[in-house]
């Protein structure tokens, strides 16, 4: 592990961002992404429990989870992948254009990134609003009228056991989209602050450190898609 | 030659130190100083205690007589889920790290300050908001589904206050997340020169490994938390086995977090006691690198036994099996720091300080209640004794006996440090005595209660039983005085307590390099760290001018 | 200042159309008969991708510090062990 030696660099005593008690920008830089790391390792168990209740019912309900989960429309799913995609490498050229100073360019990454984020959770909206008509959100007002086979038989499935399939997927991408509406807000206030000149080519951790976190939130839609739109599609 | 300390009375008398540097209520509320907010903390953590015991009072009062006659039944529910929510997520999870942890991390690293200043007033900030939303719960009706919210009475059927209880545990469980996350950042980035890992107090070390368990376990519990919530509000019934879904989910989930909290308790009270122990016999820790390594061993097995709190649940034999297996293999860190620390009294010169007193407790106490953790490992004895008393005797072995007295060892070491005060010697061999006498004749009568058959939780219990529960109501009244007197007599000391000078104990650790109190940003001078820790033989081989302790 | 590693703008477009692709290709695998095989293979282009994004979007290749990659691998170690531990009760429940 690299010892930071307390060298102060002239420079740095000058730099207005340095906190009192680092010796040098670099110390500080430094512990604030390791301080990141360590916060997306909280996020990875956080979703975890929830991976942990979708790979215990997996298993022991696969006919039950795998009729859920052909009611999603796979095309929303898929689009909203590619929109987190994107949206991570408008982040990462955000990034690179704060690297070369060039301010401006890197608010309009930022930008995009957000409104890419606002897409994704459009058409999530879409999506829960179809599960909301189909009467297929779990509580009182369930009702699932079943799922059929290729040549059109009705493949018997328990309708209290396919809500479970609705708890999770509800459970889990609500629990993300919560942290995207997070992700959003934190982007918005670094494109502001950058518009405002508060970040440059000597300075620029904040965003690098959202950049992280962003891309955290994308990986676990990476997981989400196959694991709740893709379990069983080829019947 | 490299000798630590430095003669006390040639450092200067600070002109301000973090306690006269500004009197404001918001020099308090809004500092970032991580001296100003461990007291914040002590505060906090000491009134939640006091509710906690009072709430064992009723508990002890109860059962004083067979009959239930206190209370109703239900009221009983909710007075232990009190009891027990308090003591466990607003008193032994934060009360070292977050009081003598934050206090002495940066000072012993010879740091400024943690990593993170305002993301640790922010860690003090969720802890009282926390408290707060869980006393507002208490005080509309409380909550009745034990401190383990087990499903599915807390998703189904319980009418208690679930939710609201569930949310103070979810920030107080960020609070401690981020109290983690600094103590890991500062202790990986700022290190003093030459202050290799291997030179580390042991305090380090062991709120190191807890921090690692913190980040690690917390979420886990969170998500548990959230999805309770959900099922109790909008019947996402991930839980409930009318959708199939399985109760014993939730067991996992929640043990998952809450088994390695209980390491997240025990072990920055056994970094103290290596502080303690090294001070007061005079002598350098025996076998330091294995108990640096034994924190960590601790923090990592801590993650591999949660089921043994599941075993006549209705997990699979099987799996049972495995994790009784794994539960073993947990104490032998533990044994470990225990031969080391009694290795390291051999041939010291003792002193019967305080803090050597609990430290002595400790190391008895903590003993027995490890164990009897063997004997609720070994499935053959669990079937018989789990959710008896034997279990609630187990448990605050090592809690009370264990984290409560290492932390009252360490408060007494270090208060010099924390206040400029020194407290009374004699109230505090007292009061440890009291504690240690109260704490058996509370707490022993518990194994023979639970080995014959009374059930935990419960209100009312066959006549019986009743000799050996007066006993343990008996010890308790003895307890609590040993609780209330330091209470007054360090409140005393601040007042009129003799000036401590930098170095009362003539002990190692950076910390003791620098004024008591010391001022806000802890050093004038980065230190230079060119000796081993607990380098005792050569501190003695420099007598200081100043008397060494009392 | 450290020297910072710049990763070229075409590294990350290139990265960025992979991670498409194999979106695409998870995708449409799903609906190709592999009997069990189809959760395995969703699952190794899942973490293929993220590899990815974890690599070069979020410069772990380009790091010297070796601290982020423990604290990454712990992550997900003890994510494992979550899943593992909590699946040896669930598999042997039906044993006798």
């Amino acid at each position: 592990m690299a010892d930071s030696q307390a060298t102060v660099v002239e420079t740095d005593v000058q730099n207005p961002e340095l906190r009192h008690h680092f010796a040098d920008m670099e110390q500080q830089k430094n512990a604030a992404s390791l301080g990141m790391w360590l916060f997306l390792v909280t996020e990875i168990m956080f979703f975890g429990g929830m991976f942990c209740a979708y790979l215990v019912y997996r298993t022991s309900h696969f006919a039950a989870l795998a009729a859920g989960s052909q009611t999603l429309d796979i095309k929303w799913g898929a689009i909203n992948t590619a929109v987190l995609i994107v949206s991570s490498v408008t982040v990462v050229l955000a990034i690179n254009a704060i690297q070369f100073g060039r301010q401006k360019l890197t608010v309009a990454y930022l930008v995009i990134t957000v409104l890419l984020g606002f897409v994704f959770l459009g058409i999530k909206s879409i999506e829960y609003t179809n599960k909301f008509e189909e009467h297929h959100v779990p509580g009182p007002g369930f009702h699932f009228t079943g799922t059929f086979d290729d040549n059109g038989k009705q493949i018997p499935v328990a309708e209290n056991e396919v809500q479970l399939f609705f708890s999770l997927y509800f459970a889990m991408t609500g629990m993300h989209a919560l942290h995207m509406i997070i992700g959003i807000g934190i982007m918005s206030t670094l494109a502001v602050m950058t518009w405002k000149g508060r970040f440059s080519q000597g300075y620029y951790t904040p965003i690098e450190n959202a950049g992280l976190y962003w891309h955290l939130v994308d990986i676990i839609w990476i997981y989400l898609f196959p694991l709740l739109y893709l379990i069983s599609r080829h019947t | 030659m490299a000798s630590a300390a430095i003669p006390a009375n040639s450092i200067p008398v600070a002109k301000t130190n973090y306690l006269t540097n500004g009197f404001s209520l918001k020099s308090w509320l809004l500092t970032t100083d991580h001296k100003r907010i461990a007291v914040l903390y002590l505060i906090s953590v000491t009134l939640f205690f006091f509710l906690g015991g009072f709430f064992a009072m009723l508990i002890r009062l109860e059962l004083l007589t067979p009959q239930g006659d206190l209370m109703q039944a239900d009221t009983y529910n909710k007075v232990f889920t009190m009891h027990g929510m308090i003591m466990v997520f607003f008193f032994l999870i934060p009360v070292v790290p977050a009081t003598l942890g934050n206090f002495l991390v940066p000072l012993m690293i010879g740091a400024k300050d943690l990593a993170f200043p305002r993301i640790n007033l922010l860690s003090w900030y969720l802890y009282v908001i926390a408290g707060g939303l869980f006393l507002h719960c208490m005080l509309v009706g409380g909550v009745d589904t034990g401190w383990t919210f087990y499903t599915p009475f807390s998703t189904a059927a319980s009418n208690t206050h679930v939710i609201e209880a569930g949310l103070a545990v979810f920030i107080a469980g960020f609070s401690s997340i981020f109290t983690g996350l600094n103590f890991i950042v500062t202790v990986h980035r700022m290190r003093a020169p030459g202050l290799t890992w291997d030179r580390l107090p042991l305090f380090i070390w062991a709120n190191y490994a807890t921090s690692l368990i913190m980040i690690l376990g917390t979420p886990v519990v969170a998500i548990t938390i959230v999805l309770v919530a959900v099922e109790r509000l909008f019947h996402l019934g991930i839980f409930d086995p009318r959708l199939g879904g399985d109760p014993l989910l939730f067991q996992h989930l929640f043990w998952f977090y809450s088994h390695p909290a209980v390491y997240i308790m025990i072990l920055p009270s056994m970094g103290v006691i290596s502080e303690l122990i090294t001070c007061f016999s005079r002598k350098r820790i025996f076998g330091y690198k294995f108990i640096a390594l034994s924190s960590v061993a601790i923090a990592v097995l801590g993650f591999l036994v949660w089921a043994h709190h599941m075993f006549v649940a209705g997990i699979s034999l099987y799996a049972a099996m495995i994790f009784s297996f794994l539960t073993f293999f947990i104490g032998v860190p533990s044994a470990i720091k225990v031969f080391n620390w009694t290795a390291t009294l051999y041939r010291g010169a003792i002193s019967y300080t305080t803090p050597m007193l609990y430290a002595f407790g400790f190391i008895g106490l903590f003993t027995i209640g490890g164990l009897t953790g063997l004997f609720l490992a070994t499935l053959g004895i669990d079937v018989h004794v789990t959710d008896t008393y034997f279990v609630v005797a187990h448990f605050h072995y090592v809690m009370v006996g264990g984290v409560l007295m290492g932390f009252l060892g360490g408060m007494h070491f270090w208060w010099p440090k924390i206040s400029g005060r020194l407290y009374p010697e004699g109230w505090a061999r007292l009061s440890a005595l009291l504690v240690f006498v109260g704490f058996n004749l509370t707490f022993f009568p518990q194994f023979i209660l639970g080995y014959i058959g009374m059930p935990r939780r419960y209100w009312q219990y066959p006549g019986e039983f009743q000799v050996l529960n007066v006993l343990s109501t008996a010890g308790a009244s003895v307890l609590a005085v040993g609780y209330l007197l330091p209470m007054i007599y360090f409140l005393w000391s601040l007042r009129y307590g003799p000036i401590a000078s930098a170095n009362p104990w003539n002990a190692a650790g950076l910390e003791w390099q620098t004024t008591s109190p010391p001022p806000t940003f802890n050093f004038d001078e980065t230190p230079v760290v060119t000796w081993e820790a607990y380098n005792y033989e050569e501190i003695d081989a420099h007598p200081q001018e100043v008397p060494v302790g009392r | 200042m450290a020297k910072e590693h710049v990763v070229s703008v075409g590294t990350y477009l290139l990265i960025g159309a992979t991670l498409l692709a194999l979106t695409i290709a998870t995708t449409l695998i799903a609906f190709v008969n592999l009997g069990p095989f189809n959760a395995a293979v969703a699952l190794t282009i899942a973490t293929f991708k993220a590899l990815l994004v974890i690599l070069f979007f979020m410069h772990v290749k380009y790091t010297h510090e070796k601290m982020t990659r423990a604290v990454i691998v712990s992550g997900f170690f003890f994510l494992a062990i979550l899943l593992a531990l909590s699946m040896s009760d669930y598999m042997t429940r039906a044993w006798r």
